[in-house]
């Protein structure tokens, strides 16, 4: 029951004066498709949820609901719920009253308002809770109402700008999956904006990953794990983040100062070599380093060592984990490497 | 426990020393106007009811009654702070959230003129006022006060609507508003604290005003209480125990005013919005 439109963005652009928030963007979401727009503070993923929400209007490019060009439009003209990282719930009013609020705007009549203002409370468990104000219930439950003032006029598209940041860690775990449930029953479209990439990982069918304002890959959270597209994508997801060296590839090998190590099909030229934490090994051969400090994660640690001049982070099984200033050999698994230019785009191995 | 300044009884007798010639003013006044001599603080001879006959003579020495006087100001007092809270809502309303060219200069100038001595204007205004077919009524003189005062309640209510998150106007938008309907359902509510606060201040200031009616007023129908008063000074043998029991009944709506509006009036100064 996909009920859901596809978003589509056009060469969208948004300058404030002089600054480039966002720069040239083209991005299409598929009806009913959840997509995660990831990326640190100040990258313009939240300048691009506006634009579709049409808050700010865009310098230049476009946005489609389906085949209906919305970026002339006013917000109350497209059809979009969104749910604020304050929540942005009107205190003055009870939850009744929040999520009656765009149905009361519309003009529904009274007793449709009451049902379906009561549907969507059932539906995320707050209907017991209606006549309190924002200020009365507690941060998890305002998020609900806040969620279900976006959800109750059956938006096409749901937009989400951090709603999960707020919560304490335990609450947000399972909110994350309940937005998800949630938005897969409904159909709706959703865009949902955060910093953090396990969130997005977790939650999306697609991640859009955005720096300095503009789109750095969009992709699937598998292909963007094991394929990042350039440097900075393999910096942000996963976390630990990835391993990067900056050296030169040699054609049949890759050298940084001291650190040498011999790759099949290697290019040539300066560039990175990245490795994720969890592929390196500590193992009896490889290249001597240093334990400069181990970081307990319950079930496994991070490992940082120095390897010729090199901070790297390994993750290690708990129980394999070396003393601190111990001297261990690190070993690359040559199966997990990862080929970045010298512009950091990746450039291997196929 | 509460903070106390140290030496706190020291303090409090220089307080009450300072306080004190209001005091005695204030008692001198409730002593006039209830006996029939008072030499000093000291009332001398009996009680006098006489000297609130204005209350239920139709007219005290050729002046209107006191009751004309009355609803004068009251509709004065009301007309001036309804004007001004609606316009200074909206005018800070759109200081505060919107760009549009000029604002700056236009920030610059409400400043300016709230710092203006109104009185330098009185001629002026004189002039405008008869040219619009305005001099010597009510209403002329409510859209003087009005217009003096709102550069005051203009700036008070851009504070208050400085202090609302720019998400809740977004979402409403979001939701389904428009901007006119944000200003009214979300914005206004939620400065509710500012509103009574600046209704408050122009309430108590119109109904204290006497400068502006004085000048522009000459019908004894149009008097307020302030013109009412006044007229005593104008006597040859001023009755103190009638202008005391006059003023009185003048100071009692403010009062009442202060006693319930003061909880507003200190949002003047705090310029507190709790969301």
């Amino acid at each position: 029951m996909s009920r859901g439109t596809s978003v589509r963005l056009q060469n969208l652009t948004k300058r404030f004066g002089r600054v480039v928030a966002v720069r040239d963007l083209d991005l299409e979401v598929n009806p009913g498709e959840l997509v995660a727009f990831l990326g640190p503070s100040g990258c313009g993923k939240t300048t691009t949820l506006l634009m579709i929400a049409g808050i700010y209007r865009p310098t230049a490019g476009h946005v489609y609901f389906g085949d209906r060009r919305v970026d002339p439009l006013h917000p109350r003209d497209r059809d979009v719920g969104m749910v604020f990282q304050s929540y942005a719930l009107y205190p003055h009013l009870t939850l009744f009253e929040n999520i009656a609020f765009p149905l009361r705007l519309k003009r529904v009549p009274g007793e449709e308002v009451k049902r379906r203002v009561k549907a969507t409370a059932e539906l995320l468990g707050i209907g017991g809770i209606l006549e309190r104000r924002p200020a009365q219930v507690s941060g998890g439950q305002q998020q609900r109402a806040a969620l279900a003032r976006a959800l109750v006029k059956e938006p096409q598209v749901l937009l989400l700008d951090e709603p999960l940041s707020n919560l304490d860690a335990q609450i947000r775990l399972s909110a994350r999956a309940e937005i998800r449930r949630l938005q897969r029953e409904l159909g709706v479209t959703a865009i949902l904006v955060t910093h953090d990439q396990a969130e997005a990982l977790a939650m999306a069918d697609r991640v859009a990953v955005f720096s300095m304002g503009e789109l750095q890959q969009y992709a699937t959270p598998e292909e963007l794990y094991h394929r990042p597209k350039n440097t900075f994508v393999a910096g942000f997801v996963g976390s630990p983040p990835m391993n990067l060296i900056e050296g030169e590839f040699t054609g049949d090998g890759f050298r940084s100062g001291e650190l040498r190590l011999p790759l099949r099909q290697a290019p040539l030229g300066r560039g990175w070599l990245g490795v994720r934490p969890e592929h390196l090994r500590i193992a009896g051969e490889g290249h001597p380093a240093r334990v400069l400090v181990v970081e307990p994660l319950g079930r496994e640690a991070i490992v940082i060592v120095e390897l010729f001049g090199h901070r790297l982070q390994i993750l290690v099984a708990e129980g394999e984990k070396p003393a601190p200033d111990a001297e261990v050999r690190v070993a690359f698994p040559a199966r997990a490497l990862h080929y970045f230019d010298a512009n950091g785009r990746r450039i291997g191995p196929e | 426990m509460p903070l106390l300044p140290r030496n706190w009884p020291l303090w409090l007798v220089v307080l009450f020393l300072i306080t004190l010639p209001i005091g005695a003013g204030i008692l001198w006044l409730v002593l006039t106007a209830l006996y029939n001599q008072v030499h000093g603080l000291v009332p001398m001879g009996k009680l006098a009811p006489q000297n609130w006959r204005f209350l239920f003579e139709g007219s005290v020495g050729g002046r209107p009654s006191i009751w004309v006087a009355l609803k004068n100001s009251a509709v004065f007092a009301a007309a001036v702070a309804t004007l001004e809270v609606l316009i200074a809502s909206m005018a800070a309303y759109a200081i505060s959230r919107m760009k549009f060219p000029l604002r700056t200069p236009y920030l610059g100038m409400i400043l300016t003129l709230h710092a203006f001595p109104a009185v330098s204007l009185l001629i002026a205004i004189y002039y405008i006022l008869r040219l619009l077919g305005l001099f010597d009524t009510l209403i002329g003189v409510i859209l003087v006060k009005a217009s003096l005062d709102l550069p005051l309640g203009i700036w008070l209510m851009k504070g208050f609507f400085d202090q609302l998150s720019w998400d809740m106007e977004m979402a409403a938008l979001v939701d389904g508003a428009s901007r006119w309907t944000v200003f009214w359902r979300v914005a206004l509510p939620l400065v509710r604290p500012g509103i009574l606060a600046l209704g408050t201040f122009a309430l108590l200031s119109a109904w204290g005003e006497f400068i502006l009616p004085f000048t522009f007023i000459v019908s004894a129908k149009s008097w307020t209480l302030a013109l009412y008063m006044q007229s005593f000074m104008k006597e040859a043998f001023v009755d103190y125990g009638l202008m005391a029991a006059v003023g009185l009944f003048y100071a009692l709506p403010v009062f009442l005013l202060f006693l319930f509006g003061q909880r507003y009036l200190l949002n003047i100064y705090s310029g507190g919005v709790k969301g």
